[in-house]
Parts: structure tokens; C-alpha cells; sequence
């Protein structure tokens, strides 16, 4: 019996689906700038990927609000219940069509494993693209600062270590959409709000 | 017959050096306040040019004593960071190599009268060539092989030749006198090394005119600029110095009243350290400034009017005779000479990208009593110094010209070869290195192995002139790419051309075996189902 439960709420969607298409930007225009290949060559990349930048800023801003206040930051506190029948999972269970392990409620929307790449995401990949990133758009005035013994070459190295994992952050993402109850109930979820149960 | 036809080559040569001009005139004399073909002292006929500098003196009491202090006519110049004794009488380079024993024809550029040899007089004030500066009207003419004398009356030159050379209308050219043109700085500059646009690179003839795309400034429908607009000249000693270049200029615009001491030729001098006002890259491109020079974006190329500079010179292969016996000349496809008996094979270049180098304006000569290590090619007849740390250096375009010259095989040291001259020595007319090394060196006063050999050298030419408009500036993908401009130049990291390989290589792999590892993961999904 399929149920259907309200898991994302309108701001949630909204910040999702617009930071996915700035950082998707972002990385376009991240390795247009690293010379990998060249679609708006590197001065107008630069121009961009620094709007891109502040927008993302800005939008972050609002949902760092957001989850302060409604609480829902406490879907990204990791716990470890769970996790190894979640590893079994995605390793056999998936393919003999077992059932999920983790339930999605309102409270739980995350599974576990997702919740730990999340803190990932949160607690190191973003911190190492936000430090560098903001050492980059400041670098004119880091001496000024007293930052000046900084080297160029280690903060273009970390952001570009950073961009890297976001990308395989994103393969990874964008694959296990389809790993939900149906192939399109999570995709279905992160649009609509409500997502597919058994 | 070789003797004549040897100096008449090189009269034709140094013709090119007579002034083209008679622009500068309409200009100055709209705001002068003195017509000077109405003073008495200028309505006479000259038959020399030390004539007429009289006539000058006599009104401009102080102007030889002003000439006599600087470099334009001691050739001369000691260099306070180093103790080095410069200046062209002293240094050497790879093109034509020195003055010594070449004097009357070398000193046809000097700003003087006579200077034929070690016994010229230098305290003479009228021996100071004025017109060579002054002229407006591009008739005036120094003679080669004469010590740079200019003569109002037929001559016969050389005395016994029977070739005349025709006199110039010397109370004409000095009763329109004028300020100092691209024309008549140019004269001698842009031919510098012995012929048009030879030793610079980013001076040559087609700045008597240019457009703006060659030089913003000098422009001539524009901006026109003359050199000394930007080498603005006091007491007539004129500043910018290629041996203590100002490298780098934190001193900002010089704004009246400001304590005058800088080099009024920088960039800076007029645009300040802070010049990109406008557009979204203003603050990086300042940012940038502070360690690349203005001109490393701002001359993307050298050698732009047209004008072939010669990036190398190799002396080595002179010497070689057509099957009748006599010198030849070799020329390229466009006409221009890449093979002389006289003075070994060129190589060409227009259009040429620059160089770069970490710059802090200090110059070492290589000179005539410096030993060299020949086992270390290239020798440098002049070094540059600079680094990325040094707090005093920008990174510098640069021509690098390339020379294999000869140098004595025992004693170790680059010689003096006499080349120009009607006499049983020079190297042009003979074609003998030994008695032309020989004849030079005694000249510089240097001793001569008998022993010579050839050694590679290079020497630095910092690029300051043809600067472009700003939309023909280099941009930011002719560093910032793979293979961009700044490759090798250490102590910067330049996006998308330093990138980090192992990062690189690290982070697609691991994207890669992601990738992999969910298309996997999918196919089994997708066959597991299909068993279902």
C-alpha cells in the first residue's frame, strides 16, 4: 500500500532546486576558469563565477535563517542507527528489491547514510570551497589584513580540491535519485514535497 | 674600389639616420614667442655646423655647457649602483658590437661635431651639435665617417675621392629651429644599431608617424605625442636611462609641486599606481599591476610598424665570398637582407612577442676587462636583476637578442672589433677577424691574444615603447591558459596555467571511479530487476 507523506516544505524545494542549479553553474564556470575547456573563456567565467558566488551567499543566508528557526537543522545531526543496515542496502538489498531500511518521515527525512554525507558536505567539503573561495574574491586585500603570508598556490589548490569533491558529491547525488522507494519518488518529493512510501 | 664602396655602403646606411621630419614645425610655431629667422645672428651663411652653433651659443649662453653634463654627449655614464663604467663609448653589444676604431662613423649620432678619435676635445662648446635635436625642416644631414659634421657647402668626402657630397642649407634649418621631434630623437634612436628598428625592438621609424593601434600616444592624428612628452627634459639632460631603467614606480602621478626627483617617463608618472578606473576587472588588474609591469599587458608585441628588429646576429658565418671573390648579400622573400659577407647572418623578427622576466631595473655589463666563461653559453652582455621577492621587481617584457660574436680564446674576454673604415683593418672592408680585433682592441687599449674564437651572448632590451590602446592589450587568456604567456616565470600562480597536476589527476580520478561506480551500481539494479 503506497502512502504519501509531506516532507519538503515550499522554502526547502525553493533552496534546493535554486542552489543546485548555482553550484551546478558554479562548477561550469569553476573549470572553464581552471582552463579544462573553454565556454565563456576565462574573463567572463571569473565575472560570473563571482556572481554566482555572492548570489549563492546570499541565498545561504536565508537558509541558514530558515533552519535556525524552524529547527530543521536537527535533520543534519548525524546518528549512527542504521547506517550499517543502509550500507547492506545499497550493497544487495536494492537489487533484490528489499524493502528500504530508513522510513522518511517529517522528523527523519534524511536516511542515515544520507545525513552523514550531508555533515560532510557541511562540515568540510563547504567550509574548504567557503574559506578559500572568500580568500580568492578578498586576495587584493588579505595583505592588508595581515593574511599576507598566505600563498596564492595552496588557496587555489584547496578550492580546487573542494570543487572536485563537490562534483563527485554530485555524481553520487544525482545517481542515488533514484534509489527511493520508486525510481522517481525522491525526484518526485523534491518537487511536489510529498514523497512515496511503501 | 672596395675601400669606396665599403664607406659609401655605409654613408647610404647612415643616411637613413638624416632626418625625416618637417611636422614639428607647424605645431611649434604657433605657441613659440621667438622667429628665429629674424635675428641677426641666424641671417648669414654657415659653412659648418660648429658655425652655427656659435650663432646659437651667443643668444643661449648656457645650452653646451648643459650638453657637455650629459650622456647624449660624453657617451659615458657611471653607474652609481654598481661602479660600472657604461655608456656607449664603454659597452658593448651583440649587434654591431662597440665604438672603438668605428668612431667617425658611429659618432655621426653623437650630439657633436668631429668626434673622430680619442683626441676629440670635449670641453669645446662649439662643438655641441644643436640641430640635430632642433632641426624642424628634416634636411639636416650628419656625414658618416666624418664625426658627425654637417656642412653647409659641397665637399668632397673622402678628400681625394672625387665623390661630393652636397651641402645642406644650414641657415635655413637654423633660422626654423625648433623643439626636439620624433623625428629628430628618432634620427638617431630608431636606427640604433645601424639600421631601422636594429637594436630595440620597439623603436623603428614607423614611430615617426604612427597610428594609434602602434602607439596610443604618439598617435599622430591623436594624442601625438613627441619623446618628449613623456622624457620631459630640463637643462636638456634628458631622463629615462637604459642603465638604471626604473623598473618599478611606487611613487604615483606627478602632480605639480610634487618634489620632482622621479623618472618622469613611467607609466606611473602620469597614470598612477592605481590606473584601471572602470569595468568589472578594475581592482584585480591594479592588483595585478603590482607585480607585472604596465607594459607586459599593455605591449602585446614589439616590432609592430612593419619594421623588421633583428633578434639575432651571428657573426660567426661572415667572411664567406661569392665565386667571383667578392662580398654578397642574401635577402628573404620580403627583401630584407639576412646574410651579409661584411657581417654574418640575421635573424629577423616583426611582430614579436616579448619575453618575460622578473625586473628590478639592475644591469651588469659584460665588459671589455671582464673574463668570461665560455664553457657557460650564453655570455650576457648585460645582465638583468630581479626576483619575485626582492620587493623592487615586475615582471618585464623583454627583447632577448642572441649573438655569437668573437671574443679572445686566451685572455678570456669579449673584444672590440674594428669594423666600419677605409683602411687596411676594419673587418667590414678586409675580412680579416685577427687584424680587425687586433686594431679595435689596441684602440680600447686592451691587449689581443691573436687567439679568437666566437662565443654566444644575449642581451636584454626592456620593451617600453608602442604602447597599445587598451582594447589591443593582451587579455586575460594570454596568461591565464595552458602554455600563456607567463610559463616559467616564477613566484606567481597564474589560474589555468599552474594548475597543480597531481591535483588535477587526483581529482578526475576520483570523479572517474565515482562515476564508474554508480553506472555499475545502476546495470546490476537494472539486471537484477529484469530476473524479477
Amino acid at each position: 500500500m503506497t502512502q504519501k507523506i509531506y516532507i519538503f516544505k515550499k522554502f526547502e524545494r525553493f533552496w534546493h532546486w535554486s542552489q543546485a542549479a548555482l553550484i551546478i553553474f558554479l562548477m561550469a564556470t569553476a573549470f572553464d576558469i581552471h582552463g579544462t575547456y573553454t565556454i565563456f573563456g576565462f574573463e567572463q567565467a571569473v565575472i560570473y563565477h563571482r556572481l554566482a558566488a555572492w548570489t549563492l551567499v546570499g541565498l545561504w543566508v536565508f537558509a541558514i535563517f530558515w533552519h535556525l528557526a524552524t529547527g530543521e537543522w536537527r535533520q543534519y545531526s548525524p546518528s549512527m542507527t542504521n547506517v550499517i543496515a543502509m550500507v547492506k542496502y545499497y550493497l544487495s538489498g536494492i537489487f533484490k528489491n528489499a524493502p528500504h531500511p530508513h522510513r522518511q518521515t517529517e522528523l527523519q527525512k534524511h536516511n542515515p547514510l544520507q545525513k552523514l554525507a550531508y555533515l560532510g558536505i557541511l562540515a568540510f567539503v563547504a567550509p574548504l570551497i567557503w574559506t578559500t573561495g572568500w580568500l580568492l574574491l578578498f586576495w587584493d586585500s588579505l595583505e592588508a589584513w595581515g593574511l599576507g603570508f598566505l600563498q596564492l598556490e595552496w588557496i587555489a589548490i584547496g578550492h580546487t580540491i573542494g570543487a572536485f569533491m563537490m562534483l563527485t558529491f554530485l555524481v553520487a547525488h544525482i545517481y542515488l535519485i533514484t534509489a527511493g522507494a520508486t525510481l522517481t519518488s525522491h525526484l518526485k518529493a523534491m518537487i511536489t514535497g510529498w514523497e512515496e512510501v511503501h | 674600389m672596395h675601400s669606396r664602396r665599403s664607406f659609401f655602403s655605409i654613408a647610404l646606411l647612415v643616411g637613413f639616420l638624416t632626418l625625416t621630419g618637417g611636422v614639428a614645425d607647424a605645431a611649434s610655431s604657433k605657441t613659440t614667442t621667438a622667429d628665429h629667422s629674424k635675428f641677426k645672428e641666424l641671417q648669414q651663411t654657415f659653412n659648418t655646423g660648429p658655425e652655427v652653433t656659435k650663432a646659437c651659443l651667443s643668444c643661449h649662453t648656457e645650452a653646451a655647457k648643459q650638453v657637455h653634463r650629459t650622456k647624449h654627449w660624453t657617451w659615458e655614464f657611471l653607474n652609481p649602483e654598481n661602479d660600472q663604467r657604461l655608456g656607449k663609448k664603454n659597452v658593448l653589444n651583440n649587434f654591431c658590437i662597440s665604438i672603438p676604431q668605428n668612431t667617425p662613423f658611429c659618432t655621426t649620432c653623437h650630439v657633436g661635431y668631429g668626434w673622430k678619435d680619442k683626441h676629440f676635445d670635449f670641453s669645446k662648446e662649439e662643438s655641441v651639435d644643436c640641430l640635430v635635436c632642433h632641426d624642424t625642416t628634416g634636411a639636416y644631414k650628419k656625414i658618416p665617417g666624418t664625426g658627425g659634421m654637417a656642412f653647409g657647402k659641397d665637399m668632397e668626402l673622402p678628400p681625394g675621392s672625387g665623390k661630393i657630397v652636397k651641402g645642406i642649407d644650414l641657415t635655413k634649418i637654423a633660422q626654423k629651429i625648433g623643439k626636439t621631434s620624433r623625428d629628430t630623437c628618432g634620427g638617431c634612436h630608431f636606427f640604433g644599431g645601424g639600421g631601422d628598428g636594429v637594436k630595440h625592438g620597439d623603436m623603428d621609424s614607423s614611430l615617426a608617424a604612427p597610428e594609434a593601434e602602434l602607439d596610443v600616444h604618439m598617435d599622430a592624428a591623436g594624442l601625438d605625442f613627441t619623446c618628449g612628452t613623456c622624457h620631459a627634459t630640463s637643462s636638456h639632460d634628458v631622463p629615462g636611462s637604459r642603465y638604471t631603467p626604473t623598473a618599478i614606480d611606487k611613487g604615483g602621478a606627478h602632480i605639480r609641486g610634487k618634489d620632482g626627483k622621479g623618472n618622469p617617463a613611467t607609466c606611473v608618472s602620469c597614470h598612477n599606481n592605481t590606473p584601471h578606473k572602470s569595468g568589472d576587472h578594475a581592482d584585480r588588474l591594479n592588483h595585478h599591476a603590482k607585480k607585472v609591469a604596465c607594459q607586459t599587458c599593455h605591449i602585446p608585441e614589439f616590432a609592430r610598424g612593419g619594421v623588421a628588429t633583428k633578434m639575432g646576429w651571428d657573426w660567426s658565418t661572415a667572411g664567406q665570398l661569392d665565386k667571383d671573390g667578392k662580398q654578397f648579400v642574401k635577402k628573404d622573400d620580403k627583401g630584407k637582407i639576412i646574410y651579409e659577407s661584411r657581417k654574418g647572418d640575421f635573424d629577423l623578427g616583426t611582430n614579436v612577442k616579448p619575453e618575460y622576466r622578473w625586473f628590478n631595473g639592475d644591469i651588469k655589463y659584460t665588459l671589455l676587462d671582464d673574463k668570461i666563461d665560455p664553457t657557460h653559453q650564453p655570455i650576457g652582455i648585460n645582465s638583468i636583476g630581479g626576483s619575485p621577492s626582492d620587493g623592487r621587481s615586475l615582471i618585464w617584457p623583454m627583447k632577448i637578442s642572441h649573438g655569437k660574436q668573437p671574443f679572445d680564446a686566451v685572455n678570456m674576454n669579449l673584444v672590440t672589433p674594428h669594423t666600419a673604415g677605409n683602411d687596411d683593418y676594419g673587418y667590414w672592408k678586409n675580412l680579416n677577424w685577427a687584424k680587425a680585433i687586433e686594431s679595435g682592441m689596441k684602440d680600447s687599449g686592451m691587449p689581443f691574444s691573436g687567439k679568437m674564437d666566437f662565443v654566444s651572448t644575449e642581451m636584454y632590451w626592456p620593451i617600453t615603447h608602442m604602447v597599445a590602446p587598451k582594447d589591443k592589450s593582451l587579455g586575460c587568456v594570454d596568461c591565464h591558459a595552458k602554455g600563456g604567456r607567463l610559463e616559467g616565470i616564477e613566484g606567481v600562480y597564474v589560474f589555468a596555467q599552474s594548475n597543480n597536476k597531481w591535483v588535477d589527476l587526483f581529482g578526475w580520478t576520483i570523479v572517474l571511479l565515482t562515476l564508474l561506480g554508480v553506472i555499475g551500481h545502476g546495470l546490476i539494479r537494472i539486471i537484477a530487476s529484469k530476473k524479477d
